[in-house]
């Protein structure tokens, strides 16, 4: 169940979101937004670290659920998210920050294309399938 | 002879078949024996009734011989006529079927003209070539099992080269048929006409094309924008936001391909990859090497030429991207200029100036600048900055983005035709092209280009509207005063204003590097003359400017006081 989501630093509007179950998306959507506000927090509370490499959200923004939601914040502020199930215990931080990492490569990537202008949302094709492989992998 | 070429045995006649029964057609009609062992003996091509129409050729000569279906022929044709549609002709196919599968079973490998060659090729793929008739057709040698590397087109003029390299490469590269249907792999005709299109982007087949410069490039081809996101994807394959020469040949055949209607396919076919294309394309690019060699022709080091070479270097790290690059005179000039002035200034030049240098090894390449001013390029105008080589004092054929230094060369120096204004104002301070002196040096190499490009740059001049681009004959702009700096010259941080002439012959003494000095009198008198041709070409072009500049304020005036004559009506 991850659900991956970037957002751009200064609007928080996501550029990109994506789910594997697709029944109860608009919850994970919902799930993601909301922890935007976790990772503002957290970036304006590490100052002088301006941005660490990943930023851990081990916390579960519903208690009745069992998932855990994870962020990531690049140099240029650019947020990830990612949202995976608790149950998924096989899941460990090292995955989640090699995820990340993948994510971040991938998300460079894209914006080296000069044709995809920052701020856009993101329809890369390579994007998608590494995104979706990674899904799969955590599944 | 369906049988022993096993096509009654397969069902059907693939290029392999194909190629065996034609074989033993000559076979037999050599007097050989039909069977496999003959098809061993060299043997002249097998002679079909001369068909003069190519469209009988192609319907009636295979329906006669063999009367079966071809597989591969109308997926052939269709690739063929889009492979040929990037040379902009988009034909109707004609006749040469054979595009990619030529390869008549003929074994020495040489061109043929063969009307019948139309029975080779089952497709109607549009060769696109303008003479329906013979045709060549490129022979790779014979191998038995089929088709040699196949994928040669029928090439109407420039085959040699081509086949040159295509027969040496293709026959150890397509060991199968297939390659011939491939959509997705690039003949030579398709190579040839990328690389152009890369050297008027760029003319350092060595370097690449920066982001930017793509982008306005193969936007121009109107394709959506979420396409071309894609194909940058996926022909950019290391990702850097920049295009080498197989990069952008894999970007280019892709956007072909989507204009000529396929489905842009979601990873890269691997005939597209940069590895493959790098290795095909050696041999057409040793044509060409001969103005990209740097350093190794040049002449006795020559400060000059050790310094494009480090300007190569670093300005390889620069996408080049205008297609301004006229100016290749400049070379070593540019490299005079002044470094800091023009490290923003393009970094094109500075391409330029090694590759001038380059060319100029056997003194005097002509450096093949594509002489595109209607680049795309937003960075036109900074490139325009090229001029032509300038003797010793830069000629001054304020290129677009004559970079105000040269202009004020341009000014002290030429005549005194006043620029257009719309030159863009150059980066300021560029030092004249103070390196006179160096360029002495510099003049042998760069008289040539000098000379080609005034002329060439005139008539673009005219053509092109534009004005920044029309810029006149490049001057270059300040080049690197790398030149200097490593030169320790004193030149490079010369004001603007000074005046190359006069500094030239200050300078020459200091030029480290003084070849025969008659041999450089001789250069220097060549660069002057050239130079007077540029002058005397932006001479002719500012007029021209001005008598427009004129005629615009005219209609603007005329314009005002119309304004004029209504606005009291209104007013009421």
């Amino acid at each position: 169940v991850p659900v991956s989501v970037i957002c751009s630093p200064p609007q928080n509007y996501p550029l990109y979101i994506r789910s594997v179950p697709t029944e109860n998306e608009l919850k994970f959507h919902y799930t993601v937004h909301t922890s935007l506000d976790v990772v503002d927090e957290k970036i304006s509370a590490m100052g002088k670290a301006l941005v660490d490499q990943r930023e851990l959200y081990l916390g579960l923004l519903y208690p009745t659920e069992d998932y855990k939601v994870y962020g990531y914040v690049t140099n240029s502020k650019v947020k990830f998210v990612m949202v995976v199930d608790s149950s998924n215990t096989a899941l460990r931080d090292n995955e989640i920050r090699s995820m990340f990492r993948k994510l971040h490569n991938s998300y460079t990537d894209i914006m080296c294309n000069p044709f995809y202008n920052p701020g856009d949302c993101i329809h890369s094709r390579a994007f998608d399938n590494m995104v979706n492989s990674m899904m799969m992998q955590v599944c | 002879i369906t049988e022993v070429c096993g096509a009654k045995r397969v069902g059907y006649f693939g290029p392999a078949q194909f190629y065996i029964a034609l074989k033993l057609i000559a076979a037999a009609q050599s007097g050989f024996p039909v069977r496999i062992e003959s098809i061993k003996n060299e043997l002249p091509l097998p002679r079909f009734m001369a068909l003069k129409n190519d469209s009988e050729v192609r319907y009636g000569t295979p329906a006669e011989l063999h009367g079966v279906k071809f597989q591969v022929p109308h997926a052939t044709s269709e690739k063929n006529s889009y492979k040929r549609t990037d040379e902009g002709d988009k034909q109707e196919p004609k006749s040469p079927p054979m595009s990619p599968i030529c390869s008549p079973p003929a074994s020495p490998s040489t061109y043929q003209r063969i009307p019948l060659s139309y029975g080779y090729g089952k497709s109607r793929s549009g060769l696109e070539q303008q003479h329906g008739a013979p045709y060549e057709v490129r022979h790779s040698t014979h191998q038995q099992d089929g088709p040699s590397s196949g994928n040669y087109g029928a090439k109407p003029a420039h085959c040699s080269i081509l086949n040159r390299s295509l027969s040496a490469e293709r026959e150890q590269q397509d060991s199968s048929a297939h390659y011939s249907d491939d959509p997705w792999r690039i003949t030579e005709e398709q190579r040839d006409y990328y690389i152009n299109q890369f050297r008027s982007l760029q003319p350092d087949l060595n370097s690449f094309i920066s982001g930017s410069v793509a982008k306005n490039f193969f936007t121009k081809s109107k394709l959506p924008i979420p396409e071309l996101s894609h194909i940058w994807e996926l022909s950019d394959v290391d990702c850097d936001g920049a295009l080498t020469l197989p990069e952008f040949c894999a970007a280019f055949h892709l956007v072909v391909a989507r204009k000529n209607g396929y489905q842009l396919p979601e990873t890269l076919p691997e005939t597209l990859l940069p590895e493959y294309l790098q290795a095909a394309s050696l041999k057409p690019m040793r044509d060409c090497a001969l103005f990209d060699s740097y350093s190794e022709s040049l002449p006795g080091g020559q400060q000059t030429r050790d310094f494009s070479r480090t300007e190569k270097a670093t300005a390889e790290e620069v996408p080049d991207n205008s297609a301004l690059l006229q100016d290749a005179k400049k070379d070593d000039k540019q490299a005079l200029k002044v470094s800091t002035v023009l490290k923003t200034i393009p970094k094109e030049f500075q391409h330029l100036t090694v590759k001038t240098a380059a060319q100029e090894s056997n003194a005097l390449k002509a450096r093949p600048r594509s002489r595109s001013y209607s680049s795309t390029s937003i960075e036109d105008a900074m490139k325009k900055g090229e001029e032509p080589p300038t003797p010793p004092p830069r000629p001054q054929k304020s290129h677009s983005r004559a970079s105000s230094l040269d202009l004020n060369r341009v000014f002290q120096q030429n005549t005194q035709a006043v620029r257009s204004g719309w030159l863009p104002p150059p980066p300021p301070a560029l030092p004249p092209r103070p390196p006179v002196s160096q360029t002495e040096q510099v003049s042998e190499f760069e008289l040539h280009p000098q000379m080609n490009r005034p002329p060439s740059q005139a008539e673009e001049n005219s053509s092109a509207k534009k004005e920044v681009v029309l810029a006149q004959p490049p001057s270059k702009p300040a080049r690197r005063k790398l030149r200097t700096e490593a030169q320790g010259l004193e030149t490079p941080e010369l004001s603007p204003t000074i005046n190359v002439t006069s500094s030239l012959p200050a300078v020459k003494p200091h030029l480290p590097v003084q070849k025969q000095s008659s041999k450089q009198k001789r250069a220097i008198q060549t660069a002057i003359r050239k130079n007077k041709e540029a002058n005397a070409v932006l001479a002719r072009l500012n007029s021209e400017l001005q008598q427009q500049l004129k005629e615009v304020h005219k209609e603007r005036i005329a314009l005002e006081t119309q304004l004029e004559q209504l606005r009291p009506v209104t007013v009421l």
